[in-house]
């Protein structure tokens, strides 16, 4: 069996579903969600570069490496607001982070 | 001085010391503002007997209009401030100016403890100077502002002591049923501008005649145009003169100040419908209609009133009653024709209702300020001037004299020219023919009610004093005295009952002149066979109409009635109150006596009707129309739902991210869809 494109999408996929249930399902720590979020971004570079590949077209792969800058980017700046927050809160669980109810 | 100038002092005199007194009050102090409104008003009094004596007998025209300054001017509806006099209003100008002039005089007396004496005697000047501009009108214009002028005073007089609840109630009252009569007035003043295309009387009633068979097509009706402007003219004589079914205010309106009963609901005021309908005689002859209402409603009021007299025992309010029944007997005189008749009881009625409201006054003021006769009993002893005067005052309004030698008090004359007038009209007319027989035995209810009062009052077992005058079934008049201050001087009932002072004792004994003599001598001039060179055409008859001519040739038993019946009623009166003491009090526990007393429940009736009616229509349009429907569908309504709207949406804002991150993923998930299908 030659692993094939199918494959890799099949597994960015997964890991797409994984994250965004991450978000979701999660009510316990904000940093759950920072992390589903990376996991979400690492689905979307696993189907540039395996396009990248398929299509013999290496723009693909530059953009990867653009959204790993952002994402590393992201998560120092959601890392930082986390830690503001815990310290205005005393808490960082995913419940206790409602103030914008109506 | 010439004529022009003699009457337009006296008119405005009052008004002088109207504003004097009423705007100077703190500059000028009580005494010169009481000094200053009374001395003006015995002025005019003197100009008004000069007016009076030169107008009949004198050289002055029979009748001249004074034209001071125009008041409306809008096209063919045109009135002039202006003064109009003649033997009509000659007479009224005497009544008004005497009885005004000897009021101010007995208010220094009576008001003597009072905080407010400059407001009182502007009140009482302003009051005069309407009543002068409603009696010398010369068109309707004029005439409808004396008529609200003077209901205005009316208002204030009657609320002057306006700490009490009553007082205020009872002026509100006065002004609201007036303005029932008012409404009719008004219309009668359209109907009759409509038709004759001017407000002005010397204009208006040459055309009459013409007019007399007009009718007038209204809602598929056609209506004679001259019943129907009588009849509304009239309605507005019944509001002011408190006839039958607008009569409610009168007896209410003695919550003001004894001396404002005496000279507007007694003698001036209330007589305006009276002088009115005389004024426009040149109408009402043709308005036969309208004549045979103003008999019916006289006639009704004369008896009606009388036999709720029969039954109070407030001292004032026998004599307001008394009041309303006298004026019945007036209209009832002009309706059958009688003109002179009328305005000679208006004129003798002036004099001794104006003395039996001030001798109340007195009476009043000597018990200090008891006004229920069951607290009096036994005052000829302590109060002899008063008793006299009463007595006098009585013996006038129960038409006391012997009419085979024609000498009597001032009240046979008049009265009992009223009662024949009636039984010639009644030969050829049933209505009048009623009016006769009402007014017969409303004599007989006058005397005893009268006496009803004299015994009541001032024989009998006294049971003043020492307390009694404190009794708790009449907090109202009890609260009359606290209600102003002033009168708490008086040491409350302590003392014995005291005569009056000089300066109320006057005024009692010249009007107790005018109440003995005023018929003797004037009678010949009102209603004589000379009256038409008295009147010189300020009243008028249809020709052919000899209704006092004829009075003359009544039978015996016709005029000899009212002096039976008034002794019948003074013989009653008698036997139960001083023979037999004690038995009018236990009469009083009848059904009648309690129907009579509570006034034919004709206060209840309109409250239940009028004033519960308007309440509850108010209430339907306030929480129905107003409430629910236009503050439910707008206002309110659009804030209730953007309320409901905004709470709903504010749910969906739960505050956890997840919520949110979900929502975008639908929306890309959405939009994303949305590309692919549309860029297929």
């Amino acid at each position: 069996m030659t692993i094939g494109l199918s494959h890799y999408l099949t597994v960015a996929a997964i890991l797409f579903t994984i994250g965004v249930l991450g978000i979701f399902v999660n009510r316990r720590n904000v940093i759950v969600i920072l992390m589903s979020i990376e996991l979400i971004l690492l689905a979307v570079n696993i189907n540039l570069v395996s396009f990248s590949v398929f299509l013999h077209d290496v723009v693909g792969q530059i953009y990867a490496l653009v959204v790993l800058t952002v994402a590393a980017a992201e998560a120092a700046v959601g890392l930082a607001i986390l830690v503001t927050f815990f310290r205005w809160r005393g808490s960082i669980a995913v419940d206790d982070a409602s103030v914008m109810r109506g | 001085m010439s004529p022009q100038l003699v009457v337009t002092l006296l008119v405005l005199a009052p008004l002088l010391g109207a504003i004097i007194a009423g705007l100077g009050v703190r500059r000028i102090g009580d005494v010169p503002a009481m000094a200053i409104t009374t001395g003006l008003l015995f002025f005019a009094c003197a100009l008004g007997w000069t007016a009076f004596i030169q107008v009949i007998w004198g050289g002055w025209p029979a009748r001249f209009t004074v034209e001071l300054a125009p008041f409306i001017d809008v096209g063919a509806f045109r009135s002039t401030w202006s003064i109009r006099i003649d033997s009509l209003s000659a007479v009224m100008l005497v009544v008004v100016t005497t009885v005004s002039a000897l009021v101010h005089l007995y208010s220094w007396g009576y008001m003597a403890d009072d905080p407010y004496k400059p407001r009182f005697f502007a009140y009482l000047s302003l009051f005069t100077f309407f009543m002068l501009a409603l009696v010398t009108a010369a068109d309707f214009m004029q005439l409808f502002f004396g008529w609200e002028g003077v209901g205005l005073a009316s208002y204030l007089l009657i609320g002057f002591w306006y700490q009490k609840d009553t007082a205020n109630a009872a002026a509100i009252k006065a002004f609201v049923v007036n303005r029932v009569g008012d409404a009719g007035f008004a219309l009668g003043i359209m109907t009759v501008f409509w038709a004759f295309g001017t407000i002005r009387f010397a204009e208006i009633f040459p055309q009459v005649p013409a007019h007399a068979r007009a009718l007038w097509r209204f809602a598929g009706q056609d209506l004679k145009l001259m019943d129907l402007a009588c009849c509304l003219l009239f309605i507005g004589a019944m509001g002011k003169s408190a006839q039958f079914l607008l009569h409610t205010w009168l007896p209410d309106a003695m919550e003001g100040p004894t001396p404002v009963s005496a000279l507007i609901h007694a003698a001036t005021m209330v007589t305006a419908g009276v002088y009115m309908v005389c004024l426009l005689s040149p109408m009402f002859e043709y308005a036969p209609i309208a004549k045979d209402l103003v008999t019916v409603v006289g006639a009704v009021t004369a008896l009606f009133a009388a036999t709720i007299g029969l039954a109070q025992n407030d001292i004032k309010r026998v004599v307001a009653y008394s009041t309303c029944s006298q004026l019945g007997y007036m209209f009832f005189a002009a309706g059958v024709g009688a003109y002179p008749a009328a305005m000679f009881h208006l004129f003798t009625h002036a004099f001794f209702k104006a003395l039996l409201f001030l001798g109340a006054g007195a009476v009043i003021n000597a018990v200090h300020h008891e006004q229920d006769m069951r607290k009096m009993g036994g005052l000829y002893k302590v109060l002899p001037i008063t008793y006299a005067i009463m007595l006098v005052g009585t013996l006038s309004i129960t038409g006391v004299g012997i009419p085979g030698i024609d000498l009597g008090f001032s009240g046979f004359y008049s009265k009992d020219a009223i009662i024949d007038a009636a039984f010639v009209a009644g030969r050829t007319d049933g209505i009048s023919n009623f009016a006769f027989f009402a007014g017969l035995i409303a004599a007989g209810l006058t005397s005893f009610y009268s006496w009803r009062l004299i015994f009541m009052t001032f024989h009998g077992t006294p049971t003043w004093g020492h307390g009694a005058a404190h009794g708790g079934a009449d907090h109202a008049h009890a609260d009359a005295g606290h209600a102003d201050p002033g009168h708490d001087a008086h040491g409350h009932g302590d003392e014995p009952p005291r005569e009056a002072p000089w300066n109320m004792r006057g005024p009692l004994l010249l009007l107790a002149l005018g109440a003995v003599a005023a018929g003797g001598v004037f009678a010949e001039a009102f209603i004589g066979p000379d009256r038409a060179d008295f009147w010189r055409g300020a009243v008028f008859n249809l020709p052919g109409d000899h209704i006092l001519d004829a009075l003359k040739s009544v039978p015996p038993a016709v005029v000899w009635g009212p002096l039976v019946v008034t002794a019948i009623g003074f013989g009653v009166a008698w036997y139960v109150y001083v023979l037999r003491e004690g038995l009018g009090a236990r009469l009083a526990r009848g059904p009648v006596w309690a129907f009579l007393y509570n006034k034919w429940y004709f206060d209840e009736i309109y409250d239940f009707i009028f004033v519960r009616g308007a309440k509850a229509l108010g209430d339907l349009f306030w929480k129905g129309g107003d409430k629910a429907l236009i503050d439910g569908l707008g206002p309110d309504g659009v804030s209730a739902v953007s309320m409901i709207v905004g709470k709903a949406t504010g749910r969906l804002q739960t505050g956890y991210v997840y919520h949110y991150a979900f929502v975008m993923l639908l929306g890309i998930a959405g939009l994303l869809s949305f590309a692919l299908w549309a860029f297929r």
